[in-house]
């Protein structure tokens, strides 16, 4: 039954297709790894073995009496807890929106149960997705199955620990800044940002929406191309979907997966690289370099000098549009009510103070703060404004880079998994975390985090992304699957199968 | 009762003597749209609270907006009538303050990116015109709407509790800002009803919103400041709100200018701030002070794209628009045959499209214009009500017409029809045999009343057989009283004069 929890999606699709195994088997033992390993992880805020287990058997039924809804039919997945379920609570990681359940599904959420994809539970990840640790959860942290004393990367450290934990073959993640790639690239698993307006935000709770992105959080590059098939394209309730065919990423993951890269022109960004990274990150990043100039990939170093700005106009751009999404948040019709202390007959603006003090961690306020005080008259040109210039030119230097290549390489996250509470006082060294994904977001354009190794110096996994121009989603997929391809022929096998094993004795053991 | 303290205020005679006003307005128009502005929401008014909501305009996590393309097409129609320039290109913006009647806490509005701008409307006040400037025509969602309960007087302050109804949540807004309106003197409280009484002929015309300012379709805001007379300079201004009748303006106006001229008279400065209009008691109060406190961090909204009519369907909205406001009262004066005067007292009793309707639903327009002018706006002034809010349509006031016409009523018991209709009695028809007010139109019952009558009056009944015709109208009277009004005096005068002569 073990065996399950290790096949990719892929693999789990063509053993449903061909009557080998059945939904409600797979899903079940997806939820007994998840009952042995998950108090020791921690990658699930809520697990939902009912619904989960009434949608594969229904999928099963389906499969029974027909075609399926879609290639991943009877497949469960994890969902991150940032995007609506209708009947399933939905908290963001906050206090905040304890107990609530949303009366709505989003439409990802839609589309993954109109294809038949049994959803497992929600997933752990930083309250309203702030921080790159998923520390900042206000139901604590999840744990990096590599390393149970160090993170899982943030803000999507449930999705990725769940599926590098194989306690859920695929899942949902959302990556404002890289909480999608990050995640992936500590955990040894693979996440892809797809590009801006490709997968509908309706139903994701909004952290900044200029940023939002949601996206795939599997094991292999193809799993992720299949989800992104069954997620993404245009949808009328989010007017920023574009409303265009889908880039064919799945045809792109198979092509790449041959691993023949020849014609592909590749760029090394050369600010994403170097100083303030992990030697051993580094050097497998190195090494993934080598391995695509020998699949025939022409590499050259670019430059993009205004990248080196980024990390300042995300941390503008986000915390003002997030200052102002959070105000909802005021107990008037949802969430957490607290009526404050020593007030006798408190009015409604009372309980907002009280209710959004206890319910906000500090994270969060801090970035409600930074972002008022970025969009307040007599402020906002000088950061606000400024802002919205630097992310144009990051853009012009994505535009001249892609001039000159098909896509660009760095190394995903500048550190490995770095110890649970080692950066929880030290705001800024946690935003660094995210320097090289952020640029991505600022440009709309698409990127994908693959394993690229582990480190010397801790054993710990290591990524690399690849990033491409907006709707050229499939480019990424191809160099991505290739590298992929590469680096397991050359491992004897995937990364993850040197994972340390996560011993079912541990369930109970610790929360 | 709250208590409020009668501020001081000049005669609006001295206060003109000293100073100079200059308004601004900003009105405020709910679309008629059937959808909400970024919802598919229903926008019927009078639903029971909160059934008319989604995750959309209830501003649940993770809700998005997505434009209504109606709405956007009557804010460019209504941009194009008060002939302003129309944005080839902008975006809405989020205006954030909290407040618990607003889902998000944020409105989606426009900020610096109008969608309509740089217009004008021509204004008749007594025959004169005075060309209003229309800064501009933005598009906004509505907010919800807060009852407060257990209070005496309906306000926040003294209540036990507050619930909200967020069934007008998301209904589009058009907000249209004048530019300030300065140099009308004496005439500003007639230049600012007059404005808005036009602005809702138009809006009526376009057949883009209700405009019934009773339900809050169509709501003012008053800007007022003043300036020593002939200094050519800019006061302090208030902003009034909660303006919402015609007849409100006008005398908002009137109070805002004696009253901050009795301040500035004697030497206290006008604070900016927000006042409220109290319809009752016809006085301003205070409201929250603006100023700096109030920063609404405006910043483009980020999950809409922005709003980019083609040049094709401005041209095509523009060349659908209805006939402009002053080549309409020209051709309706040519086809009512009014004077000059009748037509501007039409137009100032806000009786325009009412006569309009009257005599499309088959009156002549002399009496749709005498029941609309006399008869209904006494009432409504009664009432202190607008003309048009009394709940009588057109229909009812040409059909009381027919009824005259048909010889079944006179107009002293129209009248009393009217009266039926205001009391909630019906049709005409329903309160005329409600009422039981047709005439005595039975020969037999008509001539032995006028039989009675000379019996009872020899001495009268004498005059009229010598020759003096005009007597007849005592027993004319003498035959009403009998009848109790139920009869058409002509046909009561032949018959006496026919008995008699």
């Amino acid at each position: 039954m073990t065996e399950l929890t290790r096949r990719t999606a892929a693999e789990l699709a063509e053993a449903l297709a061909s009557g080998e195994t059945t939904s409600v088997e797979l899903t079940q033992s997806h939820l007994d790894r998840i009952a042995d390993v998950d108090a020791a992880v921690h990658a699930f805020l809520h697990v939902d073995a009912e619904g989960a287990l009434a949608a594969a058997r229904a999928s099963d039924e389906r499969r029974a009496s027909g075609p399926p809804a879609s290639t991943l039919d009877g497949v469960p997945i994890a969902v991150k807890d940032v995007l609506a379920t209708r009947g399933l609570p939905t908290t963001c990681g906050s206090r905040i929106l304890e107990g609530w359940v949303p009366p709505y599904d989003a439409t990802v959420v839609a589309r993954l149960r109109a294809a038949g994809l049994p959803i497992l539970g929600k997933t752990n990840m930083d309250e309203f997705a702030m921080g790159s640790s998923t520390e900042h959860s206000a139901y604590g942290p999840t744990h990096n199955p590599w390393d149970l004393d160090r993170i899982p990367g943030g803000s999507g450290g449930g999705s990725a620990a769940a599926v590098a934990a194989f306690e859920a073959p695929l899942a949902m993640g959302t990556d404002t800044g890289g909480s999608i790639r990050q995640p992936a690239a500590v955990t040894g698993t693979v996440g892809a940002k797809p590009t801006y307006g490709g997968v509908s935000r309706y139903g994701l709770v909004a952290l900044a929406n200029s940023l939002d992105q949601a996206g795939p959080v599997t094991r292999t590059v193809l799993d992720a191309a299949l989800l992104h098939e069954v997620v993404g394209g245009h949808d009328l309730m989010d007017s920023t979907s574009i409303d265009q065919p889908l880039p064919a990423v799945v045809a792109a993951a198979r092509q790449g997966a041959t691993g023949d890269l020849s014609g592909m022109r590749i760029g090394v960004v050369t600010e994403l690289t170097g100083e303030g990274y992990q030697p051993g990150v580094q050097q497998r990043f190195d090494e993934s370099v080598q391995l695509l100039v020998d699949a025939g990939a022409e590499v050259v170093e670019v430059s993009c000098p205004t990248f080196v700005h980024a990390l300042a106009t995300y941390y503008l751009i986000l915390p003002a549009e997030a200052s102002s999404n959070l105000a909802r948040f005021d107990a008037m019709r949802y969430g957490l009510r607290v009526l404050p202390e020593g007030i006798e007959a408190p009015s409604a603006e009372d309980v907002m103070r009280a209710s959004r003090d206890r319910g906000f961690g500090d994270e969060v306020k801090r970035r409600i703060i930074l972002g008022t005080y970025a969009l307040s008259s007599g402020y906002y040109d000088a950061y606000y404004g400024q802002a919205q210039k630097v992310r144009t030119l990051v853009s012009r230097d994505f535009a001249a880079a892609f001039e000159r290549v098909d896509v660009l390489l760095s190394p995903t996250a500048p550190t490995t998994a770095f110890r649970l509470g080692e950066k929880l006082d030290d705001p800024v060294a946690m935003y660094l975390n995210d320097l090289a994904t952020i640029p991505a977001n600022l440009a709309g354009v698409p990127g994908i985090s693959v394993p690229s190794g582990l480190a010397d110096e801790d054993g710990l996994p290591t990524g690399v992304q690849v990033l491409a121009p907006a709707m050229a989603d499939d480019r990424v997929y191809r160099v991505g699957a290739a590298l992929e391809t590469l680096l397991t022929r050359r491992w004897g096998g995937p990364l993850l199968a040197r994972a340390p094993e996560l011993a079912p004795a541990l369930r109970g053991a610790s929360a | 009762m709250t208590t409020r303290t009668a501020e001081k205020v000049l005669s609006f005679e001295e206060a003109l003597a000293g100073f100079d006003p200059t308004m601004g307005l900003e009105v405020h128009v709910e679309l008629n749209t059937v959808s909400k502005m970024f919802c598919g929401c229903a926008t019927g008014f009078g639903a029971e609270p909160n059934t008319q909501v989604c995750p959309v305009c209830l501003g649940l996590p993770g809700a998005m907006p997505v434009v209504n393309e109606k709405a956007v097409e009557s804010a460019i129609r209504i941009g194009l009538a008060l002939n302003c320039r129309i944005a080839s290109w902008c975006r809405f913006a989020r205006k954030n303050y909290f407040y618990p009647d607003m889902p998000k806490n944020f409105q989606t509005s426009q900020y610096d990116e109008p969608i309509a701008f740089d217009g004008w409307m021509d204004v008749e006040v007594d025959g004169e015109t005075v060309r209003v400037e229309i800064e501009r025509a933005h598009m906004e969602e509505d907010t919800g709407k807060s009852l407060h309960v257990g209070g005496a007087t309906g306000r926040i302050h003294g209540a036990d509790h507050s619930l909200v109804d967020y069934n007008r949540a998301g209904i589009p807004l058009i907000e249209i800002v004048t530019k300030t309106i300065p140099g009308t003197r004496e005439k500003a409280p007639l230049v600012a009803k007059a404005y808005v009484a036009q602005l809702r002929d138009l809006l009526l015309a376009l057949g883009v919103s209700d405009v019934r300012m009773e339900q809050g379709s169509l709501r003012c805001d008053v800007n007022l400041s003043l300036a020593p007379a002939g200094s050519g300079q800019l006061g302090t201004r208030t902003e009034t709100k909660n303006v919402n009748s015609l007849r409100s303006v006008e005398r908002a106006v009137r109070y805002e200018i004696a009253r901050q001229a009795a301040l500035l008279q004697s030497g206290v400065p006008i604070v900016q701030e927000t006042r409220h209009w109290h319809e009752d008691t016809g006085v301003t109060t205070s409201g929250r002070e603006k100023s700096d406190a109030e920063d609404y961090r405006y910043f483009p909204e980020p999950d809409l794209v922005p709003v980019a009519p083609s040049t094709e369907w401005v041209d095509e909205l523009r060349a659908s628009l209805p006939e402009p406001p002053r080549e309409r009262l020209a051709r309706l004066q040519r086809e009512w045959g009014f004077s000059d005067l009748e037509m501007r007292d039409t137009v100032g009793a806000g009786a325009l499209v009412l006569v309009e309707e009257t005599v499309a639903a088959g009156a002549a327009p002399g009496a749709a214009r005498k029941w609309w002018l006399s008869e209904l706006a006494r009432r409504a002034n009664e009432r202190g009500a607008e003309v048009a809010d009394l709940g009588v349509t057109p229909t009812d006031v040409a059909r009381v017409q027919a009824l005259v016409d048909e010889g079944r009523i006179n107009d002293k018991l129209a009248r009393q029809v009217f009266d039926g209709l205001l009391a909630g009695e019906g049709t005409p028809d329903e309160v005329v045999e409600g009422r039981g007010l047709a005439v005595v139109s039975d020969e037999g019952a008509l001539s032995a009343a006028v039989d009675r009558a000379i019996a009872d009056n020899p001495a009268v009944a004498d005059k009229i057989r010598d020759g003096k015709v005009a007597a007849a109208g005592a027993l004319i009277g003498a035959v009403m009283k009998e009848l109790g009004g139920k009869a058409d005096a002509g046909q009561v005068r032949e018959l006496i004069l026919a008995k008699l002569i």
